[in-house]
């Protein structure tokens, strides 16, 4: 951790680590105790604005906003956690192969990640919803499969800059296996790479989940996520009650802002 | 040539790609037959409906004759509202374009002053200042900035009416007007990148060969910046932002929600949820294009300025 | 530089040609006219009120077809209403009045009914309705009617003729709900063939222009052969999120806004006057009684101990909204049975007896599924999924879409339990009763009792108004005491109506007249 913060020595990536940690720790906590149960209604208490005994007030159904903002991040963190995980192996996987063998195969499978990214990924990610109906892991599935291409291009364009590299040429004449060599002295290499990529990958994950819940086409109604509540919320801005809509927007934004801040740390180093 | 031979090539196959795959997914659970019937459907006028509307043919033929249909022209009629798809996504597609239109240019019309101003006074606080909220404006999502502008401008201030949305064939200037805000959600995040990219190009670009021959032939740095602000400011941003259309676009759909502005976007939300699969279609095959077009003109703006990126 | 103007050329083309793609409709609505009414209707409620017209809201567009038999959805259906009409017409009471037809006669056996036509009716196309309109009509709707009640109905019909001024018809059994289903038969011109586009009827408003997904038109008739509308012209645009429909309230846009929750019209401003009615259907947590748990009864007792009808509609509603107990609403005040209200009160503990004696001492897991569209089914669906967890049984709520929901729940009946609201095509008992016949095409619940159905038959078949009472009140509170669904309520139905505007009235169907409004 220390040589992390010693190697990553920037404003960035200080103020992004202690974003990102302060919201993981809300996180953290919620996954165990909340203030309130998070599903209980009141129905003597729906639509309150924030007080002592609701920090951010309740919902239509009387639910403590606080609680549920603590339990749906934790949601939309998990989706996103997936999502990168799923579309980084993949894209790692794609990108390595396309970068270390070059020709045919690179050829074609660029061509398709041209072809998912010439579509804005958030309608993509629509139609398929909709067609295989609201929840947590479909909207996983969804994204993952969607963020792949982001992941893979990195990948490859380091692959193939590290492949002409001398080493490389070196490794191969001494009859070190392909597999070998790109487990073993591309993909470390790849690495400070990658490290950016993921971050900013989270920091997508987690604005299209909000995006899809928002629009009623990500988790389902029993599951509490982000973008669920800010497309609950919606409903009450207009009706004087915007401060749903600014507590639940305001925490993804902080979300995102920790992830982008590590991310643009990161890469400060890598460029420095 | 080449490179725009490639580059069509990849256009069409992504094209047929997209819409097989929509068609595809409807095959597999949608059922506009369900959807228009309701309750009242009978197992007779099931099946006579889906003669009609042609679903009783397998998935390639049917597949096969709308391609063919698409590419002369005809899109179809709308299952749902028994007109042609092109009638009924015209003008919400010139609403959603218009959108990402204003947005592209309100970027590129307050990212070039602030990020070569950013760049000139590199170092200095106002520099930094601009790095820091770039950042912060970056990680802000365009529907919290929509929801954000209707509290403080709407409701607060109440500079705009929300919901009040007027479209461009009744009234133009009303229209733009009203789209103003909209555009603003969908340009800030973009400015804010923008800004960060146009910096980093330029003082990049401080570092070559021909600015330091500029310097040497007597140039301040100042003119150095100015003369190349055209070539370092206005195309990068103009290549950078057309490679950003998909997401503009897709943020579109949200903020249309937000501003309640009848676009491609919410047409496209009720046509998937009504199983109007012409419609659907119609709109993934348009908006590909559009984003692929404005990809391409990214692309060979690039080209006309650094050939040697394409060999 | 050459180059690059070039490129700027062709990207000026590219998008000229994607401009030009498919321009050629609108222009025509949006010159003229059109773009000259809207100027007026942007200057607000006042000019609306100097010109006799309003703006109504309504949250869908209409269905493709309106044409009189086609049309498939509740929204349609009730707006419609205003441009067809039939021999006779429902009344707010929810009797049926003399329309088309000025009186008819019945014979002894119940079997031939002469309808005397309404002399000098005129249509909206200015064509005189004729004894073969009616005749023409009738055979239309028998053979192409979506609606199944109506179209079940008129198989009875043996024979329908004209004879000058008098259609005879001929039943092939005695029906007594004869004249409601003859209430539900518009009449329309002789072989015209535009009506699901250009629909043409003798109502008191004119069909006059629609722009899909956003605007339709009606004008006064002014031919018509009773009292007048009173407004000028009606025109309905269509707000179909949230967010819309309340700014919609908010701003100057709209006069009229039927069909709104207690939230949307909490806070509304003055110049609205809130009109409270019932939506006229029976929302319920409809049951698959076919599958484990839930062919037990003491289960089915179970989930109706253990929810909260008055809590829920406190939650939902603010404590709007009619309690029912059985398939029927107020509105039927002959049939509707006020004692099955409180068949089940809510209690808990008895609800986890009856769940140990039937073998679940520690509850079970259900699904609750609903369609995703109906966001007030949704939001009880959600409520009643907490209420349960109190009795022990853990409900997960899933969203499908409409066609999911016909296709699987509807028609498939593969589901555990689903919240929805089922409405009264016609004003009959049967419409709202029949699907729980064991052998009935809608019987979605797979209720089984041929108690029930020999009680449904015997109603059907008899004249004797008493009886079929009798029948039908029976049948309902076996519906009760086999809880066969958990019946929640009758919705709170809000209308905002601009202050200035009066003459609003409620119907017991789904029917949005507006011929009475007048400034």
């Amino acid at each position: 951790m220390k040589k992390l913060f010693e190697k990553h020595n920037n404003w960035f990536f200080r103020a992004g680590f202690v974003i990102t940690a302060f919201m993981l720790l809300m996180i953290l906590i919620g996954q165990f105790w909340t203030p309130y149960e998070p599903s209980a209604m009141d129905a003597s208490a729906k639509g309150l604005a924030p007080s002592l005994s609701h920090l951010f007030g309740t919902d239509k159904f009387g639910r403590d906003i606080f609680s549920r903002v603590m339990e749906g991040a934790g949601s939309t963190l998990l989706i996103a956690f997936f999502v990168v995980l799923i579309g980084a192996s993949a894209g790692v996987l794609i990108g390595a192969v396309t970068g270390y063998c070059g020709g045919i195969v690179d050829e074609i499978l660029m061509r398709i990640c041209d072809g998912i990214t010439a579509f804005p990924s958030v309608m993509l990610a629509l139609i398929i919803i909709a067609v295989l109906g609201p929840g947590k892991w479909n909207v996983i599935w969804v994204l993952a499969i969607l963020f792949i291409p982001s992941f893979a291009r990195v990948v490859r364009t380091e692959f193939s800059r590290i492949k002409k590299q001398n080493y490389i040429s070196l490794a191969k004449l001494q009859g070190v296996g392909p597999l070998r060599i790109i487990i073993r002295h591309m993909l470390p290499n790849a690495f400070p790479v990658l490290l950016p990529a993921i971050s900013i990958g989270f920091n997508n994950a987690v604005l299209a989940e909000a995006s899809m819940s928002f629009l009623g086409v990500g988790v389902s109604v029993n599951e509490v996520s982000l973008g669920r509540m800010l497309n609950d919320s919606q409903n009450y801005i207009l009706r004087g009650l915007p401060w749903y809509a600014l507590f639940v927007g305001l925490t993804i934004a902080l979300l995102i802002l920790g992830f982008s801040l590590l991310g643009e740390g990161l890469q400060k180093n890598n460029e420095g | 040539m080449n490179f725009i031979l490639k580059k069509l090539t990849t256009m069409i196959i992504t094209l047929l790609v997209l819409s097989f795959l929509s068609f595809a997914a409807f095959e597999m659970v949608g059922d506009p037959v369900a959807t228009i019937l309701g309750t009242n459907a009978t197992p007779e006028a099931a099946a006579e409906l889906r003669a009609e509307l042609g679903l009783d043919r397998p998935l390639p033929v049917r597949y096969g004759s709308w391609l063919v249909d698409f590419f002369r022209g005809d899109w179809g009629e709308s299952y749902i509202y028994h007109i042609p798809v092109r009638d009924m996504i015209h003008e919400k597609f010139v609403i959603t374009v218009t959108l990402t239109l204003m947005g592209f240019f309100l970027a590129v019309l307050m990212a070039i002053p602030i990020g070569l101003y950013s760049a000139r006074r590199e170092g200095q606080w106002i520099d930094r200042a601009i790095t820091v909220l770039s950042q912060i404006l970056m990680a802000i999502p365009p529907f919290f900035v929509a929801i954000l502008l209707t509290i403080f401008f709407g409701l607060l201030l109440k500079i705009f009416t929300p919901g009040t949305f007027v479209s461009y064939q009744d009234n133009l200037g009303k229209f733009v007007g009203y789209m103003i805000f909209p555009a603003i959600s969908i340009a800030l995040p973009r400015i804010a990148m923008t800004v960060k990219m146009l910096r980093t190009t330029v003082l990049g670009e401080m570092q070559k060969d021909y600015i330091r021959t500029a310097y040497s032939r007597g140039h301040s740095r100042q003119t150095a910046l100015k003369q190349h602000a055209f070539k370092n400011g206005l195309l990068p941003v103009i290549t950078f932002l057309a490679a950003n259309m998909a997401e503009m676009l897709a943020g579109c759909i949200v903020i249309e929600q937000i501003f309640s502005v009848p676009g491609i976007g919410r047409l496209l939300m009720t046509s998937i949820s009504s199983r109007d699969i012409p419609t659907v279609e119609a709109i993934v095959m348009i908006l590909a294009l559009w984003v692929m077009i404005v990809h391409f003109i990214g692309e060979l703006l690039n080209d006309a300025v650094d050939p040697r990126l394409h060999g | 530089m050459k180059k690059f103007f070039g490129v700027l050329l062709s990207v000026v083309m590219i998008l000229l040609l994607l401009g030009g793609c498919g321009g050629k409709t609108n222009s025509t609505e949006a010159s003229g006219e059109t773009s000259a009414t809207k100027e007026q209707a942007d200057t607000g409620a006042a000019a609306r009120k100097a010109n006799n017209e309003i703006v109504v809201g309504i949250a869908q567009d209409l269905s493709s077809s309106l044409d009189p038999y086609e049309l498939s959805t509740a929204g349609t259906r009730e707006l419609m209403f205003n441009v067809y009409e039939a021999l006779y017409k429902v009344a707010p009471s929810g009797d049926y009045e003399p329309a088309l037809a000025t009186a008819y006669t019945v014979s002894d056996d119940g079997l031939t009914y002469r309808f005397t036509l309404r002399e000098g009716v005129k249509f909206h196309n200015d064509a005189v309705l004729t004894a073969a309109d009616v005749v023409y009509s009738f055979n239309t709707c028998r053979e192409k009617s979506v609606d199944k009640n109506v179209k079940a109905a008129l198989q009875n019909v043996a024979e329908v003729k004209a004879d000058d001024n008098t259609v005879t018809m001929t039943l092939t059994a005695p029906n007594s709900d004869f004249l409601v289903y003859v209430g539900s038969v518009y009449i329309v011109p002789d072989s015209y063939s535009d009506q699901a586009t250009k629909p043409v009827g003798t109502g008191p408003f004119v069909f006059t222009e629609r722009k899909v997904q956003d605007s339709i038109v009606f004008t006064r008739f002014e031919n018509y052969w009773g009292e007048k509308a009173k407004i000028q012209k009606v025109t309905f645009r269509i707000f179909d999120t949230e967010t819309a429909l309340v700014t919609a309230l908010d701003s100057d846009t709209v006069d009229l806004f039927a069909h709104l929750t207690s939230t949307q019209v909490n806070g509304l401003s003055k110049n609205y006057e809130v009109l409270e009615g019932t939506m006229n259907l029976v929302q319920a947590l409809y049951i698959n009684n076919a599958v484990k748990p839930f062919d037990d009864v003491r289960v089915r007792q179970a989930l109706n101990y253990a929810i909260d009808v008055d809590a829920m509609l406190q939650m939902t509603a603010d404590g709007h909204g009619t309690k029912l107990g059985s398939s029927i609403y107020p509105a039927f005040t002959k049939y509707f049975d006020e004692s099955l209200v409180n068949a089940y009160p809510h209690d808990a503990a008895k609800a986890k007896e009856l769940l140990t004696q039937a073998g679940y001492p520690n509850g079970f897991d259900m699904t609750i599924t609903v369609p995703s569209n109906y966001t007030n089914h949704v939001d009880t669906a959600v409520v009643l999924a907490e209420q349960l967890k109190e009795a022990g049984i853990n409900a997960t709520v899933q969203e499908v879409e409409w066609d999911a929901w016909v296709t699987d729940i509807y028609q498939g009946r593969n589901f555990q339990t689903t919240v929805v609201g089922f409405d009264a095509s016609t004003l009959t008992a049967e419409a709202l009763l029949a699907r729980f016949v064991s052998d009935s095409s809608k019987n979605m619940c797979n209720y089984q009792n041929t108690e029930f159905d020999a009680l449904m038959a015997e109603a059907g078949s008899i004249t004797d108004d008493a009886r079929r009472t009798e029948c039908y009140r029976a049948a309902e509170k076996l519906l009760s005491d086999d809880a066969a669904n958990v019946y929640l309520q009758d919705m709170a139905d809000f209308v905002a109506l601009r202050s200035t505007l009066s003459g609003f009235r409620f119907y017991p169907l789904y029917v949005l007249d507006l011929s009475g409004l007048t400034y």
